[in-house]
């Protein structure tokens, strides 16, 4: 797939609807490429931070810097495969999964309380005090019957999250 | 619902210029894990954004869809371009040059010879711009509707516009010689800036210059004052939009000088050129040259009526319904966010706002019982 074209061939959609399981449509895909391109205003094959940040919309999200970390040197067809996350036709348990990817920075499959933590502290700032934050967090965690040492890895997050409707959709706009 | 931390967050988006967050219903109930873990609408938002967002919609210029894809068509469009590049376009070099030739001819003398005497000197070199602008419109040919009352010449009123190309100001400048307060550009078009532009009075900016401020307001104040001044036009989005949005109009400038403002609106009709200068993509002298060989371009121009800021009413406040009055007429659609985002960053109170109201949020959860 060249990294300079501006034009997707019909095998590129494929492979890239199969390396994102089939969650977007062949348009969608198309008007993701659109998108992509013109975001990537240098033309380098990927979106660099700065250009993710001129995004106004997104730099004033608090769980920038994060998905950024993930967003980092992605290829189109990792581009698509992140976002597939978003779209209707993804199940329960491929948003959960991202979810919990956005938690495990270290990506070793386990959540700790400072992940927990760092989410949390992105989340509310300066508003809440640290000592507050470690007060709330460990309140609920015990609620929950976990402690502030517990691991908690995919399966414990399904059962947490599965049963919440989990509303995480975005359309993408077609032509 | 109204506690004290209620009003204080309306206050500090009230000043914040945009209140972005999308409306979903407010949780509430015992906090519990889920809660806290369920970062799927700051997710969602993220990723909404990433996707498609309002603000690079108002700078994209969408390349006209090509008709010409037949047998039939295509030899029609083949001497549709050789009459524009061939024909049109030397025949609307040379209107230019002409209308040069005159201006400079005249404009000269008139500006030493009448040394002396500034307010028949003034009137003259009024008429002169007025004269150049409409060479240049013609040199496009352009056909520019003009609808409502023309612009008096009075003090404290200040015209106002929405800015697509920085033909904008020569539309408008071939009705009503207006002074203009523009960011100085290089090159030749810095040339006629310094020159011909000073005459009918214009306020130099500098975009990155955050003290220029004060300066520039003072200025601006004064010039309003004066009788004798010219009307004066300021484009408050502060940047080229695509004419079919508009960003934020800046409440500093325009409507804080304690006068009556006169919106104007301007729509260019898209079918026969694109009128959008984007100024990343191309220089001016590039922008020219593709309307000086399409066919022509036509816009509506509306004289709004003149607004006075209402008692109680902020500066912001008051910039926004101007932006209204214009976006409505002229078939915009509105845009939270300020042109200046295209070059600098958000500033941090907008996420710091976000923060604020999900920290709340916890907090008020955590007492529930």
């Amino acid at each position: 797939m060249g990294n300079t074209s501006s034009m997707l061939t019909q095998y590129d959609i494929e492979e890239v609807q199969e390396h994102c399981n089939h969650t977007f449509s062949q348009q969608e895909i198309v008007s993701l490429y659109q998108r992509f391109c013109q975001l990537d205003r240098n033309g380098g094959g990927f979106i660099s931070a700065e250009e993710f940040l001129s995004v106004p919309e997104f730099a004033v999200n608090p769980l920038s810097q994060r998905l950024l970390r993930m967003l980092d040197g992605l290829n189109f067809k990792e581009f698509v495969a992140f976002l597939s996350a978003f779209s209707s036709r993804a199940t329960l348990q491929q948003k959960v999964e991202f979810i919990f990817k956005v938690y495990d920075s270290d990506g070793n499959g386990k959540v700790t309380f400072s992940d927990m933590l760092e989410v949390l502290r992105d989340l509310s700032g300066q508003f809440i005090s640290e000592q507050q934050r470690e007060q709330v967090l460990i309140h609920v965690l015990e609620e929950a019957g976990y402690t502030k040492n517990s691991l908690l890895g995919l399966s414990d997050f399904m059962k947490i999250l599965g049963n919440t409707g989990l509303k995480m959709e975005v359309e993408v706009p077609v032509d | 619902m109204n506690s004290s931390s209620e009003i204080q967050n309306h206050k500090l988006s009230s000043e914040l210029d945009l209140d972005l967050d999308f409306e979903f219903d407010q949780p509430c109930g015992k906090l519990r894990l889920r809660d806290l873990l369920d970062i799927s609408p700051t997710l969602t938002e993220a990723s909404g954004a990433i996707i498609d967002d309002s603000f690079t919609r108002c700078f994209k210029s969408n390349p006209p869809e090509p008709w010409n894809w037949n047998v039939y068509l295509f030899p029609l469009w083949c001497l549709g371009v050789v009459i524009r590049y061939l024909f049109l376009f030397p025949a609307r070099v040379l209107i230019l040059t002409f209308g040069w030739i005159i201006f400079l001819s005249s404009y000269i003398p008139v500006h030493f010879l009448l040394k002396g005497h500034d307010k028949l000197r003034k009137k003259f070199e009024r008429y002169l711009v007025e004269l150049i602008c409409s060479f240049f419109v013609a040199s496009w040919t352009g056909v520019v509707k003009y609808h409502g009352p023309r612009p008096s010449r009075r003090p404290k009123q200040v015209f106002v516009a929405n800015h697509t190309s920085m033909i904008d100001f020569i539309v408008l400048e071939q009705m009503t010689a207006f002074a203009v307060i523009m960011q100085k550009h290089p090159g030749w078009v810095g040339l006629l800036q310094s020159t011909i532009l000073e005459s009918v009075g214009c306020i130099w900016f500098n975009r990155t210059e955050v003290k220029d401020r004060e300066i520039l307001t003072k200025k601006l104040r004064d010039h309003v004052q004066g009788t004798e001044n010219n009307p004066l036009l300021i484009f408050p989005e502060g940047t080229c939009v695509n004419n079919n949005y508009t960003v934020m109009f800046k409440k500093g400038g325009a409507f804080e000088l304690d006068c009556t403002v006169c919106p104007i609106a301007i729509k260019y009709n898209k079918i026969f050129v694109d009128a959008f200068w984007n100024s990343r993509k191309q220089s001016f002298t590039k922008h020219l040259l593709r309307l000086m060989t399409s066919w022509a371009v036509v816009c509506d121009v509306w004289y709004l009526e003149p607004q006075n800021i209402k008692p109680g009413e902020t500066a912001i406040e008051f910039a926004e319904r101007v932006r209204d009055i214009i976006s409505v007429r002229a078939g915009l659609k509105k845009v939270p966010w300020d042109g200046l985002l295209k070059y600098t960053r958000p500033s941090p109170k907008h996420r710091e706002l976000k923060q604020q109201r999900f920290s709340e949020s916890i907090l008020r959860r955590l007492e529930e019982k």
